[in-house]
């Protein structure tokens, strides 16, 4: 798997080699020097034309601790957000010998576009409202490992927020429903895409409707630019009707979990501080993306072979 | 000096006829067999058509000469087959003075290749907010006013200019959108974009336009034309429109005829255009209409950008494909039309719209201008970027294999 | 090798280990996945037989993050390291089935770095088949098995077997 661009494209089989090599690279971070030689000789590139912190360091710390060598460039300048050469930024990369360029930008389908410019490994990072495969792989991973479970037969998953211009929502309705779960959306009409028939959700236009029902309560952050595109009144109103209040909480099942992708708008969707519930699972998204972002390199930076999945128990002739 | 064209068959008010045809002084001046000229071309096996009028071609001179011409952009047309082009007017400075009409008529004439028609902008600067001087620029030709680009927002700005222009004896084009439904749009609102994660452009941000202008025709009797009709919701109308008997026309542009908004998927800017392509059920309602003469022509709404603006991201690559050399074959190998209906949509109807059929759109007879083109109608080809004319050649059509 | 052979080979390796050190209590006995792993259980049981008040932790470790070869061939199924303890100034014996080319040795070597630094490394394995590519010699050998380049080996409980292949 080259490219890790979209939950579809990378595929059921693909999501979940994923999370299954995250297991391993978890077990190599708790270790006491948590550094394996990899990807020795391999440059990745860290593209982000979208600012982030957490998400860029989470690469470069994954990459490094494969013993990567890592490039930055985290341009926020107009110029190359315009596109206007971004053409020449990967192709001038490219010419400098990458192996992988890590990509974050605010239009959608860049990972597609600039396929032509470059024979590197394109992982996306986020584009647009699009797609951002690693926060749902992490996210899968987290919900696994919370549940004990590799299928998600069985469970409920409710995602809560402005669905219309979410990229993580995107990837998690994908990653989710692959894995077996029942998947359903909660937001008002406003803030759904305008036509998601096709879509392997429930919809739901009343939280109350899911919070007592629901195994996970998904909370997706709201910005406050939509108060001022005329798609929600206010951010009371908003905060009202679907925000995390305490008494929500109290009418979670018994094992409920919360989760977040982060950063969280306190006071709009979450009305209560996580860090105090023992439901959350946030820390825990936080704590796996070194390592699910790890497999993800590893997948996308040596020798895949479909038939891995299908080999059981390598011998011990291809091991030594 | 005389040229005699032999063994063609020609398009007539008669059907389509096996015969010889005489040009001399820029008139036909003969058809029949056995006919002799001091010029003398074979024809045979190719079908002669009164040539080609399209209503609206984007040729970016003044202004954006990198990307195309009038020159270049004649050179397509001609190699399209087409003996007239209106000129849209969102070129810089505008089309809505005389001197801008003046030069780009004479760039035309300069190029020599076809009949380049300016059209005009009905608001100043196409801003919407102040009439042109539309009475000055139809004193020096110009029939056909439109913002194309941009549709007329207020109504009542809408109303004066037709109004206004119904003395003048001209028709007013108009690009229908509603532009507060489609900020920031990319490609039709549908599933799709909903996939994709990007600001959709509903159907219905171009029927309210249409809906209103048909109201305000009934009102003010002005004749007014519709640019690049792209819903099954905007032929209804039209229809409905045409069944009251109000002066209103239509067009389609091929790319409208052929092609869905589910090729946005690959993010290629190359299918990104202005009303986005839509869905099948679009595109069957859009044939229908064309069969049915609800549609009165084909026009290509050719729209060259350079390459590196449509390497822009999705989001910012500036809409518009490229049509005069490919409006034949991908017309053709969406319709299935004969000659006299290719001749109808392609030429003559257009020709009348615009204002110009005391020379062009006539079919082939003795004594009318010889604007004609001579086409193969079984020739089959695929398109290749690199032969063609246009300077802007982006790979839009490179995949699909077209007749004639 | 037969069964039996192997059960025998086991218990004097076994023996050899606890030996060799010395019966010292810093022992720790670590499988190499896959194919060492049962093995390393099965000498960790031997040697708690022979000397009942030495407790001897047994770990695993994988290598395929260490491999020198991650280019060459497809990534190997997930496996997972574990060690219980701290390996710092320990005897580590590192147990595998088959020695051939000394690289997964010299992977494991790499890798146990990064759990700590070990007093000393041994290593133990049950075939040695030749072929070595690097210099890495074994502590302890249940038998030693000439091989062509191109013989597969096959390991189990219940013996060992060797058929002419093509090829690594």
């Amino acid at each position: 798997m080259k490219h890790i661009r979209s939950i579809s494209e990378i595929g059921k089989a693909g999501v979940l080699a994923i999370v299954e090599r995250a297991k391993q690279m978890s077990e190599i971070n708790s270790r006491p020097v948590p550094k394996v030689p990899a990807l020795r000789g391999k440059t990745v590139v860290s593209l982000f034309l979208e600012d982030s912190t957490r998400t860029r360091l989470s690469f470069e710390t994954a990459a490094k601790r494969l013993s990567a060598e890592t490039m930055n460039f985290s341009v926020s300048t107009s110029s190359v957000n315009k596109g206007e050469s971004l053409r020449d930024t990967i192709e001038t990369i490219s010419d400098m010998g990458v192996d992988a360029f890590v990509v974050r930008h605010k239009s959608s389908g860049i990972p597609w576009q600039i396929e032509q410019w470059t024979d590197a490994s394109i992982i996306n990072a986020g584009d647009g409202a699009h797609q951002h495969p690693t926060q749902a792989l992490v996210d899968c991973f987290t919900v696994s490992e919370a549940f004990g479970v590799d299928s998600f037969e069985g469970l409920t998953i409710s995602i809560v927020g402005d669905i219309r211009h979410s990229r993580v929502a995107r990837s998690n309705v994908e990653a989710f429903a692959m894995l077996g779960a029942k998947v359903i959306i909660v937001a008002p009409s406003t803030l759904l895409p305008p036509d998601v028939g096709h879509w392997p959700v429930t919809i739901s236009n009343d939280i109350d409707d899911v919070i007592g029902t629901t195994d996970i309560l998904y909370m997706l952050r709201l910005q406050s630019e939509r108060m001022d595109q005329g798609l929600i009144p206010n951010l009371s109103e908003y905060g009202n009707r679907f925000g995390l209040s305490e008494k929500r909480v109290s009418q979670l099942p018994l094992n409920a979990r919360i989760m977040h992708p982060g950063p969280m708008n306190r006071g709009v969707e979450m009305q209560v501080d996580p860090s105090h519930l023992s439901q959350s699972l946030i820390h825990r998204q936080v704590a796996n993306g070194v390592s699910v972002r790890m497999a993800v390199l590893f997948t996308a930076l040596t020798l895949n072979d479909d038939r891995d999945h299908a080999i059981q128990g390598l011998t011990k002739e291809a091991a030594q | 000096m005389s040229v005699v064209f032999r063994g063609g068959n020609i398009v007539t008010n008669e059907g389509v006829v096996h015969a010889d045809l005489v040009v001399q002084g820029g008139q036909i001046s003969e058809i029949g067999s056995g006919l002799a000229a001091k010029e003398v071309v074979d024809i045979s096996g190719l079908t002669v058509f009164p040539g080609f009028v399209d209503l609206h071609a984007h040729l970016r001179e003044p202004g954006r000469e990198d990307t195309e011409t009038i020159e270049t952009g004649s050179r397509a047309g001609a190699k399209g087959g087409y003996t007239a082009v209106i000129a849209m007017p969102n070129t810089n400075p505008a089309q809505d003075n005389v001197p801008t009409i003046e030069f780009v008529r004479l760039q035309g004439q300069r190029a020599g290749l076809l009949e380049v028609i300016p059209s005009g902008c009905i608001t100043m600067g196409r801003e919407g907010k102040a009439l042109a001087p539309m009475a000055e620029l139809a004193k020096v030709g110009v029939k056909l006013f439109t913002d194309d680009g941009s549709g007329v927002q207020d109504p009542l700005l809408m109303r004066r200019a037709m109004e206004y222009s119904k003395e003048l004896n001209v028709v007013l084009g108009q690009h229908c959108e509603v532009s507060s439904l489609t900020q920031g749009a990319v490609m039709h609102e549908c599933g799709c974009s909903s996939d994709l994660g990007v600001p959709g452009w509903p159907s219905i941000a171009e029927e309210l336009m249409v809906h209103r202008d048909i109201e305000l025709a009934r009102l003010t009797g002005a004749r007014i034309h519709f640019l690049h009709l792209s819903t099954a919701g905007s032929v209804k109308l039209v229809r409905q429109a045409k069944l009251d008997g109000l002066p209103v026309t239509a067009e389609v542009t091929p790319h409208h005829l052929s092609l869905t908004a589910e090729l946005l998927r690959g993010f290629d800017a190359t299918f990104k255009v202005n009303p986005p392509l839509r869905t099948i059920s679009d595109i069957d309602a859009l044939k229908a209409g064309v069969l049915d003469g609800t549609i009165d022509a084909i026009a290509t709404d050719h729209a060259p950008h350079a390459r590196r603006d449509k390497e822009l991201p999705l989001d910012q690559a500036p809409p518009g494909m490229l049509g005069l050399e490919t409006a034949l074959g991908v017309t053709c190998a969406a319709l299935d039309l004969d000659p006299l209906a290719i001749a109808q949509v392609m030429s003559v109807a257009p020709a009348r719209i615009a204002g110009i059929a005391d020379r062009q759109g006539n079919l082939p007879r003795v004594g009318v201008a010889a604007n004609l083109c001579f086409v193969d109608l079984n020739a089959t080809w695929m398109i290749n970027p690199e032969t063609m004319a246009s300077k802007s050649s982006t790979e839009i059509w490179s995949c699909v294999m077209v007749r004639r | 090798m037969t069964g039996p052979d192997v059960h025998r080979a086991l218990s004097r390796i076994a023996h050899e280990i606890v030996e060799k050190n010395h019966g010292s209590d810093d022992l720790v006995i670590v499988g190499l996945q896959r194919g060492g792993v049962w093995i390393a259980e099965a000498l960790a049981t031997k040697i708690s037989q022979i000397e009942p008040e030495l407790v001897v932790p047994l770990g695993v470790i994988d290598v395929s993050m260490h491999r020198d070869d991650i280019d060459l061939r497809p990534a190997s199924q997930v496996a997972i390291s574990h060690i219980p303890c701290d390996i710092t100034d320990t005897t580590v014996v590192l147990v595998d089935d088959v020695l051939f080319t000394g690289r997964t040795v010299r992977a494991a070597l790499e890798g146990l770095n990064s759990f700590g630094r070990p007093k000393c490394v041994q290593l133990a394995v049950l075939v040695d088949r030749g072929h070595r590519e690097l210099p890495i010699r074994p502590d302890f050998v249940g038998k030693n098995l000439p091989t062509k380049n191109s013989d597969d080996v096959l390991v189990s409980v219940d013996g060992v077997t060797v058929t002419a292949g093509e090829g690594k």
